[in-house]
Formats: C-alpha cells, structure tokens, sequence
C-alpha cells in the first residue's frame, strides 16, 4: 500500500471542489463564451471503510465529481487529498502510487470497454499493468468473472456480444481486480435484473466487511442507495442540497429537493401505486451554463420566499449530524433550529444565515416512516 | 382482444461463439395491440434486447441465425429486406436503445445528428428542422437546448444521451415504440415525466409500447401486461395484476422476491435467487430454471409449453406444477411472494 491512512480516518477529503466545463463559440474555436457549472464547490470527506451514497437529478454533475475524485479531469478550484496527499493538481507521474487503490466503475459500461480487446484482457489488464504474474492473471480473471456471475465461456468473447448488464458486471469486475481502497461507483446496477442486483450488492458488502473498502456510489435507484449507504449525500445543480445518516433521509427529508425525489419514486406494487398520488416537481429543470441566484432550487421550489432568491443557503448542521442548504428545512423541529449550526463545510459565498422557521412538517406519501 | 399490431411467433436467434452456439433467443411469441403496454422483464442475459433488436434487423450479422416470424400490418419483419426496415425504422417503429453510446455518433454534434434524422424521413429545411430539435429536446427535460445542441455526446451527462435517444425515437411519433431499458440513468422525477410522454404518445396515438425494464416500479406504474424472460423463453405472461399478485412461475418468485423497497423496512442483506443462470451455450435439458428452482421434479426435464394453466386464458406461464402446487408453494410473506432458497445451493 502506497501510504497510511489519516489517523481521522479520511480516506478523501474533497474541499470546496469546482469544475466547470468551458463552452467555446462554434466558429471562432477558441473563444470561451461561457461555462457549464457541473460541480460547483463542494465539500465532503470519504470516511475509510463506509459508503457514501450520491443521488441528485440527471445532469446534476455526479459523474463529473467522480471522475475529478479520480482524478480523470482536473478540478478548476479547490483541493482533493487521498490518504493526506494533496493531488488535485497531480500529473500522471505522482498519481500512479494512488491509482491502484482508487478504481471506478463507468456509467457507461459499453463506451468504458475496449471493443477490440477480449473480455480476459480487459479484466485482466489492471493486474497486468501492475505487475501480476502471467498464470495468476488468468486464475484471478475467473475468479473475478465467477463472483459477478458470469461463465467461463464468456472469458473469450468481445463486449459487444454481451448484454447490458454482463457488460456492467463485466466493469464491476475490472474495478475489483486490483483490490483498490476506495471504489466510485458509478451507477453500477441500473442494467441489472433485482435478483442480479442484490447478488452484486451482497458481493461488495462483503467485500467492505473483508477488505474495509471505501464506496462512493452514484445511483438513481433510492431504495439501492438505501441499503448500500451509511450516509447519503442529495446533489442539485452541482452543489450539496443535503447530506445525512442513510435511514434518516427517507424518514426525515429536510430539503424539499430531497421530498420532491422521495415522493417520486414508484413503488413496484400495482395497487398501492394506483392509490397514491404523486406530487412531480413542476418548472424548468435547471441551466447549468446559467444557474439561479440564491438557492438554485428556489424556481422549483413550492417553499421559496424573498430569502430564498437572493441569499444561497448554507448547510446548516442539525443535532442528529444531518446537513440540509435550505432557507425553510421539512421536517425540523424548533427545537433542532435553533440548535443548528452553519457547517463549516458550506460553499464560499453563501450567506451565514441559519434558517428561522419551521413551516409545517410535510409527511411524504410513499416515504419510510414518516406518518 | 382485438387484432394485434404485432405479432410474434416463435422468435429465435442464436450466435456462432469460438465456445459454440450461444442461443440467445429460443422460441419468443407473443402479441401487442394497438394502446397497449407490454413490459419485459427478466434476468439480466435473458434474451430480452437480443428479441428486441432482432425485431429492428439489428442482430443481422454473419454469425448470426434466425427463425419464426414477427407480423406488423400483415408484413414479415423478420424476412423482410434490408432496405424495408430501413423505412420501417424510425418512421413507423423506432426504438430506444438501452446503450446511449453504441447508437450516437461519438463525433457528430447532437443536434446535427437529430436534424439527420429528421430529414431522412421528412424533407424539413435545416433552420426549421434545428427548431424541431430545440422543442424536442426541451420536451424530454433538457433545458435552454438551444445553447446545447452544438455539444457533442461526451458532453452530455449519461441520463441527458439517454435522453437525446428518447427525443430521437418520439420524434416521429412511431406507431410501435420499442423501448430498451429508457429511464436507467434518469433520477425518479425527470422518469417520471418521461413515463407520462410514452402514456402521452400511446393515450393521443395508440402506438403499442414495448417496455424492456429491470425496474419492477416502472412496471407498475406504466404496464397493461408483463412479460417475464429467463433464459432465452418468456417463462410467464400476464396481466400487470396477475404477475405480481398471482404469479406462476418459480423465477417471477424470485424475482419479486428480490425487490427492495424504500417504505419497507431494510434488510440486514438483500435477498437474491440462490445460483447462476444457465450457459446459453450449454443449456439444462428440459425447463431452463430447473437446475436453481426447489420445487423441481421428474417431469422438469421436459420443456414445458408456454400455455394457460390459470382460469381465464389470458394468463400463460412455462412451469409443471399444478396450479394448486404453485399457490401453495410460493412462499408468502407478509405482503410479499417469494422463492424458497433451494437447499444446498449457496445463499
Ligand atoms: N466534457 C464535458 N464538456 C462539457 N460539459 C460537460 C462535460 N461533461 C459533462 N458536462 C455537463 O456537466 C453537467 C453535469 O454532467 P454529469 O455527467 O456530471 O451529470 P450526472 O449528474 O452524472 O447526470 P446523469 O445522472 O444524467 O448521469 C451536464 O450539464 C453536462 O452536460
Ligand atoms: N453477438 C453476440 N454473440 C454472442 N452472444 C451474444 C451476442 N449478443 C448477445 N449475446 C448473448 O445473448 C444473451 C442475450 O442478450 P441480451 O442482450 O438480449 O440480454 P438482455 O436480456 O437484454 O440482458 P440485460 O438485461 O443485461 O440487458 C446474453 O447472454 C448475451 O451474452
Ligand atoms: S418447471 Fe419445474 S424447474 Fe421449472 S420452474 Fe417449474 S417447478 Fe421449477
Ligand atoms: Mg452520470
Ligand atoms: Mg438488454
């Protein structure tokens, strides 16, 4: 192993983290006519051996702020420390002690796959490139192939004669070879039949439990992020909406962001999904080329107020350790906002004003808990 | 029912492999009418893009063979020429690919490949055709699409080419729309509002929809009938009701019985169906899910017909055991139907 972990425990800290895309004007290529805001300072720190779950609206910049972790793109401000080393900045040369023990799994799987190269190399080509001996590459391969449920037989073939799923297990599979620290996963089972799912679930479970490996996992699916997490942060636009214990998310949402997706989500039960009714957020889904003054949720947001316009809301710290950006958090009591305290972890440039009222408590249909 | 808009008849597809015939597809029928959803579900491997893409005249490559017949306004689309489904595609079926990349062109701008499309099939001016495009794309959740359409497919995020394939399908309101796992990478309110355009395009146009989803809330929400898929055959068909409150087949237990839902309480580890799916290449004699099912016997090395053994008709499934056997031995838990775990097999 390159280096010891922080006696804290972080494995990652991630400090004020932008990356913004350039636009360039069509004809005259080299003119910056503006920029897509894709993560938009944000803070977290990726404690060794938990999960940190990342859900947030499509286009919201959760694949950016995976591969600036990792180091694929480089961040245009703030800072990224693996194990204390500072390498948001790092070339090829310095990050080759740390790429071994941070893999990812693609969004992805069939662009993030060589179509030239035969599944046994693909899997195989980590191992190779670090070293590993001819004989247990193979061995290892199998091994690799069996635990994501994939046959023998498919050891020869190219990614295009696979199924989605194969191919995203086939990707999951790439990323374990080299038994990395910390793994971000990106999407990993949205192409996977539920039983399929829980079998790949189950199997990196036990893999944290063996190894105490540290997960990033980026998923749409909140009743998956649900079970893998211990806690789950809710991205909007680029910035932290609200991050907190897993459970408590779907009992207690604070940012009515996170209410809107929780009470949008379909329960795979016919009748009880006829009964309920769904409330979807209304309004133009975002612009990240241009976003909002204030809370950039406030045009969607059925709470938004004067404040809510003009001031962006920093993320204000409950007792329970759960951190929500809003103006009028749900589901708070008076008790919890006046012993709420600005994090230290809010964007630069947000106002310093804690929220004051408690509008009613919103009970969500559909959501764990609340009653 | 009424006269179907499709009709699928024995379907199957399989690929020469260096490790021998892989049959991906083995014996696939079933019919659409016209407003009516069907979801496909079922294990991942299954058969259920390879059926799919077949009925496009997509999977027609050298190591590949085909069978059975797939009927569309008294057409064959599975002897027809290249050139037919050429016009069939897109103008009259079209299809969402569940892999955004391997259909978009990682080098073209966005919009000039939907203007493309557009014009193959209309003959629209550029300039109006690029308006066609903004609109479309606004209508699918991307917003101010005009400042974006000069972006290349790298530049979108996964759920934004997912849906530029959902625009590109809608727009040209297809009689049958083939959807191939169309909301895997959309956070639940922008799917939402992509279900309610295909309930939309059904409700205004009665096009049939074939919904190929892992999603069993999808399901739910959005399906008239289910198909379910293992291992090459639809092992169970039915109503939306019938599969989940009735189902008759050992796999549709397992697989409900892995759903995980958000209102229930977590379990300490998600349950899955005990083993691995069959090689397709090397496939058990007689019913595919035998060699994982508990609740196997002597007659389950014949393959079962897919045939209605359900009062009524309408509900089919490919598994021996009586009726009586089966709503006995699934397993019920509280609200919930399951699959014992077959004794022996690793958990
Ligand atoms: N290489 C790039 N150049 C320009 N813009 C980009 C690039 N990559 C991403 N973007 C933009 O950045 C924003 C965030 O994209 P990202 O892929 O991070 O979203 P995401 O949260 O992963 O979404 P999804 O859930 O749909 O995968 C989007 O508006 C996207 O168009
Ligand atoms: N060109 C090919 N050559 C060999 N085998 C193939 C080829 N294409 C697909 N297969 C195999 O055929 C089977 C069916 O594939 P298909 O893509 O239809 O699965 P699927 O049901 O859509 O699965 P998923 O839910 O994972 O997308 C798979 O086992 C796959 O490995
Ligand atoms: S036919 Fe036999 S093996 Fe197949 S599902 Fe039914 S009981 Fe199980
Ligand atoms: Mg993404
Ligand atoms: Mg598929």
């Amino acid at each position: 192993m390159s280096s010891q972990p922080e006696p804290d425990g972080k494995l990652l800290e991630v400090e004020h983290l932008k990356l913004h895309f350039p636009i360039r004007d069509g004809i005259i290529f080299d003119r910056q006519v503006a920029s897509v805001h894709a993560v938009d300072d944000v803070t977290f720190d990726l404690i060794e051996g938990e999960t940190l779950g990342l859900v947030g609206e499509s286009g919201c910049g959760k694949t950016t702020l995976s591969r600036a972790l990792m180091r694929l793109l480089e961040p245009t401000d703030g800072t990224v420390r693996f194990r204390g080393k500072d390498v948001t900045h790092a070339g090829h040369k310095q990050l080759e002690p740390v790429r071994r023990d941070m893999q990812m799994v693609f969004q992805d799987p069939y662009a993030s796959l060589n179509p030239r190269k035969r599944i046994s190399q693909i899997i195989g080509l980590p191992l190779r490139l670090h070293g590993a001996p001819r004989d247990s590459i193979e061995n290892r391969v199998r091994e690799l192939l069996e635990k994501v449920g994939l046959h023998p037989e498919h050891l020869n073939r190219y990614p295009h004669e696979f199924s989605g799923g194969q191919r995203q297990r086939i990707g999951v599979a790439r990323a374990l070879a080299l038994e990395p620290r910390l793994i971000v996963l990106d999407e990993p089972v949205s192409a996977l039949d539920v039983s399929v799912q829980a079998q790949i679930i189950n199997l990196l479970d036990d893999l944290q439990d063996e190894f105490k490996l540290t997960y990033l996992f980026v998923a749409h699916d909140l009743s998956v992020v649900r079970h893998v997490s211990d806690r789950i942060a809710v991205m909007y636009l680029g910035k932290l909406m609200e991050v907190s214990p897993a459970e408590e998310l779907y009992t207690k949402p604070i940012h009515p962001y996170t209410g809107a997706l929780l009470a949008a989500i379909p329960i795979p039960d016919p009748r009880e999904n006829r009964r309920r009714e769904r409330i979807v957020v209304g309004g133009e889904p975002p612009n990240p080329i241009n976003p909002p003054s204030g809370c950039v949720f406030h045009p969607r947001c059925p709470r938004a107020t004067d404040i809510c316009r003009t001031v962006e809301p920093p993320l204000a710290r409950y007792p329970s350790g759960h951190l929500a950006a809003c103006h009028h958090p749900m589901n708070v009591t008076e008790d919890e906002i006046r012993a709420a305290e600005r994090d230290e972890t809010s964007p630069h440039g947000c106002g310093d004003e804690l929220p004051k009222d408690s509008l009613e408590t919103v009970s969500l249909p559909g959501s764990a808990g609340a009653s | 029912m009424p006269e179907p808009l499709l009709s699928v008849r024995d379907l199957e597809v399989s690929f020469a492999t260096d490790e021998g015939v892989v049959q991906a597809v083995d014996g696939v029928s079933f019919d659409i009418g016209q407003g009516e959803i069907l979801a496909v579900v079922g294990e991942s491997g299954s058969g259920k893009s390879v059926s799919a893409m077949t009925l496009m005249g997509l999977t027609r490559s050298p190591n590949a063979r085909f069978s059975g017949s797939a009927m569309y306004k008294g057409e064959d689309l599975i002897s027809a020429s290249d050139e037919r489904l050429q016009d069939v595609r897109g103008a009259e079926i079209a299809m969402i690919f569940q892999d955004p990349m391997s259909s978009l062109n990682p080098v073209q701008k966005i919009g000039a490949q939907i203007v493309e499309q557009i014009q193959a099939h209309e003959a629209l001016p550029d300039a109006q055709a690029r308006e066609r495009v903004v609109e479309l794309l606004e209508r699918v959740g991307i917003p101010r699409a005009r400042e974006r359409i000069d972006s290349y497919p790298f530049e979108f995020s996964g759920g934004m080419r997912q849906r530029v394939m959902i625009a590109l399908a809608l727009s040209c309101d297809p009689n049958v729309l083939i959807a191939d796992e169309p909301t895997t990478a959309l956070d639940v309110t922008i799917q939402a509002q992509i279900l309610q355009r295909i309930r939309s395009l059904r409700d205004e146009t009665g096009a049939a929809v074939i919904l190929v989803t892992h999603d069993l809330g999808v399901v739910a929400d959005i399906a008239d009938r289910v198909a379910v898929m293992y291992a090459g055959r639809i092992v169970e068909q039915g109503s939306l009701d019938d599969i989940f409150y009735d189902p008759q087949h050992p796999y549709t237990w397992g697989l409900l019985g892995s759903i995980t839902r958000v209102d229930k309480p977590r379990p300490a580890r998600l349950p899955a169906i005990a083993g691995l799916p069959p090689s397709l290449a090397d496939r058990p004699e007689g019913c595919h899910f035998r060699p994982r099912c508990p609740h196997e016997f002597a007659k389950c090395t014949e393959v079962p017909p897919l045939e209605a053994r359900v009062e009524g008709g309408q509900h089919l499934d490919r598994c021996w055991l009586t009726v009586e056997q089966k709503r006995s031995d699934r397993e019920v838990l509280p609200g919930e139907i399951g699959l014992r775990s077959k004794e022996g097999a690793p958990a």
